[in-house]
């Protein structure tokens, strides 16, 4: 599972939407299974996109659909045209979608419409999703950043599960330090659109992260921290327990 | 607190501005109406203020027929229906295929749904050229090639409709939110699978108010086209309006007809809203 952390504009949500290709790049290859995936056109294209599903901020699921049928759409790309107009999924596929709902826990809102549920509901839904897609490897751009402390754990616990159940690469952009310490493996810190630090979140010292958010002076981390206090999967390496939540 | 004062201060001016301009703009508006009259009223035959005490002689003389008819007009107006039938039916054919011809443009003519770029300004100069030409105009060309016959009012009902609802479908999907579209893009799904579960779903509540506000106009345009040889309820009022006095019952019955078939359109649209909105809640 790896973090990546960075400023504004750094180019985290840039680097993940290369990777599934929503955002072409100007140059360069991204090398993935020995095949660069920026090559990708067409059927294959689609095909690399299903296999990397993306999970974003804003959940991204159609608000009008039901969430069981937002969560078979994660099947798509196995249908051909002709039948998907005429709205045909097949049993296997709805009890795999529910199979997914139940993982996520939220199976018994399966009948809903998605823009009726709350933030941290509706990034659930769109996990299921990525999770009907039978996907190599996940990409999540922020997935908990409009969520509050409570879904944000619920989900980040979701995606390391994901990680260690289903043997998935997760790769996850993150704002806060403690999220990365407490659930990624590998942190990768960008700036100005460079890769500017590499390595186990226990190497992530106050100096490193400096450089990383190009920060002059000591950067507060209980202030931007999301966590709840001492519910941390692993407690924070190098600065103090945060004391207090603010929202 | 000068850059706060400042800010206040430049938002104060472009108030003023707009104000300045609204204000012009009722100006011109009501200048131009007042020439525009000075203008009609001396080249019309008559004059407006004379004929306006006239106004009320021919509406009251169909309706004092009318009541004088009254145990017949019931009779009157099941004699119509047949008539009625025939405008509803080119309406309703007139609608139907200009929303699915106004459907495939308003997809292609829409900046946000990943259509070949060059295609948008085509679909639209393509509509602009359907909305142009109006529905009496095509109509009187197809009967001269086509004879007298409800299908050249068909055809050329549906030629604008499919101008008027392409634009509108077309305005509604530039209003749609993209993310959907982003998440099953994002999934690997393809074009026609994008449109039909990320965008169908958002504008199919509107496309169907506008369908049938479309077959509502579209009723009134069938009836207007009776006038030059279509056929229908508008060929009825044409002579019964031709005839004037003694034939005001039948007008008074062609009329209530009218209105009543326009008063079901638009229960009936509200309705299937609603069901379509509630469907996808359910």
């Amino acid at each position: 599972m790896i973090g990546v952390i960075g400023r504004s504009g750094a180019g985290k949500s840039t680097l993940l939407r290369m990777i599934n290709r929503l955002t072409d790049a100007d140059g360069g290859e991204i090398v993935i299974d020995g095949r660069d995936v920026l090559q990708l056109k067409g059927a294959a294209k689609r095909r690399w996109q299903r296999d990397c599903a993306m999970i974003f901020q804003q959940f991204n699921l159609v608000p009008r659909l039901d969430v069981v049928t937002n969560v078979m759409l994660g099947r798509l790309n196995g249908h051909n045209t002709l039948k998907s107009m005429f709205n045909i999924f097949g049993a296997e596929e709805i009890e795999r979608a529910l199979a997914a709902l139940e993982r996520l826990d939220i199976v018994d809102q399966a009948l809903q419409r998605a823009e009726t549920l709350s933030g941290g509901q509706q990034q659930r839904v769109a996990i299921a999703r990525a999770l009907t897609q039978a996907p190599k490897m996940i990409l999540a751009d922020e997935p908990i950043a409009s969520l509050d402390p409570l879904s944000a754990e619920i989900v980040m616990k979701s995606l390391r599960e994901i990680h260690e159940r289903d043997n998935l690469t997760v790769i996850c952009n993150l704002h806060t330090l403690d999220t990365a310490r407490a659930y990624c493996d590998r942190v990768i810190g960008m700036l100005h659109g460079k890769m500017v630090f590499d390595g186990p979140p226990e190497d992530l010292k106050p100096a490193a992260v400096r450089e990383i958010y190009g920060a002059d002076r000591e950067i507060d981390e209980a202030t931007t921290s999301t966590s709840l206090p001492g519910r941390s999967a692993t407690p924070p390496v190098s600065t103090p327990e945060p004391v207090s939540v603010a929202v | 607190m000068t850059a706060t004062a400042d800010l206040s201060h430049h938002i104060i001016q472009a108030e003023g501005r707009r104000r300045l301009y609204s204000i012009a703009i009722v100006v011109i508006t009501a200048a131009v109406i007042f020439a525009g009259y000075g203008q009609a009223n001396s080249m019309n035959s008559g004059g407006f203020l004379n004929g306006l005490t006239k106004f009320f002689d021919y509406p009251s003389e169909i309706v004092v027929e009318a009541w004088e008819a009254r145990t017949a007009f019931l009779g009157l107006m099941y004699k119509f229906t047949p008539a009625l039938i025939e405008t509803l039916n080119i309406a309703a054919v007139a609608t139907i295929l200009g929303g699915v011809m106004g459907m495939i443009f308003a997809f292609l003519g829409s900046g946000n749904l990943d259509i070949w770029p060059r295609a948008v300004p085509i679909a639209r100069r393509t509509m602009d050229i359907l909305r142009a030409f109006p529905e009496l105009i095509i109509a009187l060309f197809l009967i001269f090639v086509l004879g007298t016959s409800p299908v050249p009012a068909m055809i050329a009902v549906a030629f604008h409709t499919t101008g008027a609802l392409g634009k509108q479908f077309s305005e509604v999907n530039e209003n749609i939110d993209r993310k959907a579209i982003e998440g099953l893009e994002a999934c690997g799904a393809n074009w026609f699978q994008r449109m039909k579960f990320a965008v169908l779903p958002q504008v199919l509540p509107n496309y169907l108010s506008y369908f049938m506000l479309r077959f509502e106009i579209n009723v009134r345009a069938s009836a207007i086209l009776g006038f030059v040889g279509a056929g229908g309820i508008g060929a009825e009022l044409r002579r019964t309006i031709g005839w004037g006095q003694g034939s005001g019952d039948e007008t008074a019955a062609l009329f209530v007809l009218l209105i009543l078939s326009i008063f079901v359109i638009d229960q009936t649209s509200s309705y299937l809203r609603r069901r379509l909105i509630q469907k996808n809640s359910d």
